[in-house]
């Protein structure tokens, strides 16, 4: 029945505190971000409750679930920018928002002022030191040091083409490509993804993908991307959140991503194809973000 | 009392003194112009003025709020005529009026940005407040009040600073620079990426007010030198040619607060060397030709392409 996506396929119950279980081998190191029965309130509203997950480094990890369930706002707890309402969080074995820049961020759906004459390179170099006191001297001593890691990072990216152009006048894509390389440029930790494929084509979703899943992999940074449609990045993936309303599961996608799961946590009949060329297609669950809401609000 | 209004009035026949400089010697008068004390503490004063205003300026174009800077040259002038009414320096409203100004717009707006509604209703009424101020102060029980004060602060009055007020000038245009400078780069993280920044730890809300109170300092002050009308142009059009002639962010701070400068000079110049020809004008005739010219550059997507094809 589960055709392996990835090659993690413990078979272990699915529940919502699958991630922990899934590789609690002896010797494993440390998770690096941590959710022990998180729950959030904004505006007054429960978004989702009983949210346990583990990520360790060099584990990819996507959020999932529809519109308006609060993934941006778990990725906002995970920043400390939003207070969660209960429960533990631990990140980098500090309280959310005080690992600074061992954490990199991308925010959702930015895009430039298409007359803003600033070179994408330089909004690049603000990830490395935009958060630091008066302007850049001429002639320090790391400049040169700093100046080699930004085309570094520029070239991991693929962006060195248009990394000089107004980044107003690059395309959504390239905007997008340059604003993941300003996440990745202090080296961070921790890389809190939201919606980075959003604006991309198809080829160039598993282009980015694949650099997102190669940075993960190879350099051991624990990544969380919420992504709208788990396919481009299938096979990257270690671990899945699912968030629907009020609650969530989390574990490989083998083991979230199926229906008797997926049922389970809407509560209602929900269908997981597989397509011939191994995509998967999710049936039947409720996407109206306003109208699920409203059900349940009050 | 006394000393407040002469000093109001000596400023309000600033640009009068330089006709009389340049007539009252019989040949050889532009000469004379140069040697005055007067436009010795207008360059001083105007040199710091523009830097301060070139440096603020790009930070408001930056962050396209040039309105603001629009809303706080109305309340310059009402703040002005609301110290002079009440029997006050004259600077003294102008400052404290900018960045209570200043405060409230950035209160009011979303993270310490004023949006354009709140302002464009704020400064119409503001402004109609400088009028019924300058009326009390004309009209006053003293009967001293003069309506040359009022076109004093419309225009300014560069010409007008006798040293001591020079060098007030010059200390807080100074002050304006350092704080821009230190503030300069989480403020363009803030600017260009608000969320990142607020990530990463930049006291995004923190800097947006400081900046917006920096503005308010910097209308004050620029108010001497060019009016409150014209105060505008110092703030936008060296920022606004900075802008458009580099795409380094900090290549175009500096720009900007050298073009600032050279305008004020080549300004004062004009003005020294014609008489008939205000300051305030020939600042702004300068600022503007230069912003002008920058859109006689070729478009600068062919040079940028250029360097990617280089690199
Ligand atoms: N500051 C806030 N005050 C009140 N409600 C908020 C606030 N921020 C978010 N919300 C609400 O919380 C819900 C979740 O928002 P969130 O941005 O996390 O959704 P999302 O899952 O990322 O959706 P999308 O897929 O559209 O990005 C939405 O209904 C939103 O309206
Ligand atoms: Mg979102």
């Amino acid at each position: 029945m589960n055709p392996v996506v990835a090659p993690t396929s413990q078979p272990s119950a699915p529940s919502a505190s699958a991630a922990s279980g899934a590789s609690g081998a002896s010797g494993a190191p440390a998770p690096v971000i941590g959710l022990r029965g998180a729950a959030v309130r904004v505006g007054g509203r429960t978004l989702w409750s009983g949210v346990d997950l583990d990520v360790r480094a060099g584990e990819f990890t996507a959020v999932l679930g529809p519109n308006g369930v609060g993934k941006s706002t778990l990725v906002k707890v995970l920043l400390g920018i939003v207070p969660a309402a209960s429960g533990e969080i631990r990140v980098l074995d500090r309280r959310p928002g005080e690992a600074g820049s061992r954490v990199g961020y991308l925010p959702q759906r930015r895009s430039f002022d298409p007359d803003l004459r600033i070179r994408g390179i330089d909004v690049v170099r603000l990830g490395l030191d935009g958060d630091r006191w008066g302007v850049p001297l001429p002639f320090s001593r790391t400049r040169r040091d700093e100046r080699e890691r930004i085309a570094e990072v520029v070239e991991l990216v693929g962006a060195s083409a248009y990394a000089h152009r107004p980044i107003g006048q690059c395309s959504g894509g390239e905007q997008q490509r340059l604003l993941i390389a300003q996440a990745l440029v202090r080296r961070p930790e921790v890389l809190l993804l939201d919606e980075p494929l959003d604006s991309l084509d198809l080829p160039n979703q598993s282009a980015v993908a694949a650099l997102i899943g190669r940075i993960c992999h190879q350099e051991r940074v624990a990544v969380v991307m919420v992504a709208h449609d788990v396919n481009p990045i299938l096979h990257h993936l270690d671990r899945v959140v699912y968030i629907a309303e009020g609650g969530a599961v989390s574990g490989t996608p083998d083991e979230v991503i199926d229906s008797d799961t997926l049922t389970r946590l809407y509560g209602t009949p929900v269908e997981v194809l597989r397509t011939r060329d191994g995509r998967l297609v999710v049936v039947g669950q409720p996407e109206a973000p306003a109208v699920h809401s409203d059900r349940h609000a009050g | 009392m006394n000393a407040l209004l002469a000093s109001a009035s000596a400023s309000a026949s600033a640009s009068a003194s330089v006709a009389s400089a340049a007539t009252s010697g019989a040949s050889g008068m532009t000469t004379s112009v140069w040697a005055q004390p007067f436009f010795h503490h207008a360059l001083l004063a105007g040199t710091f003025i523009a830097l301060a205003a070139g440096l603020v300026g790009y930070f408001l174009v930056l962050r396209a709020q040039v309105f603001t800077g629009d809303a706080l040259s109305h309340v310059a002038f009402t703040g002005a005529m609301a110290a002079l009414a009440g029997g006050y320096d004259l600077r003294l409203g102008l400052f404290v009026g900018c960045v209570l100004v200043a405060l409230l717009l950035a209160g009011v707006g979303r993270r310490g940005k004023a949006d354009d509604v709140v302002i464009g209703s704020a400064f119409a009424w503001v402004l109609g407040l400088g009028s019924f101020f300058l009326t009390l102060y004309t009209t006053s029980a003293s009967g001293l009040g003069d309506g040359g004060a009022g076109t004093s602060v419309l225009f300014g009055s560069i010409f007008g600073l006798d040293g001591g007020q020079a060098l007030v000038a010059v200390l807080v245009a100074l002050a304006v620079a350092v704080a821009v400078l230190l503030i300069a780069r989480p403020l363009l993280f803030a600017t260009l990426d608000e969320n990142v920044a607020a990530a990463r730890g930049v006291p995004v809300k923190a800097l947006g007010l400081g900046f917006l109170v920096l503005v308010g300092v910097t209308a004050g002050e620029a108010t001497q030198a060019v009016g409150s009308l014209l105060l505008l142009g110092l703030l936008a059009a060296p920022a606004g040619a900075a802008v458009r002639l580099t795409d380094r962010p900090f290549h175009g701070l500096a720009l900007a607060a050298g073009l600032a400068v050279g305008e004020m000079w080549a300004g004062l110049a004009l003005s020294a060397w014609i008489p008939q020809c205000p300051p305030s004008f020939a600042v702004m005739a300068a600022a503007t030709a230069v912003y002008a010219a920058t859109w006689l550059r070729p478009r600068r997507a062919s040079r940028s392409s250029l360097v990617v094809a280089r690199g």
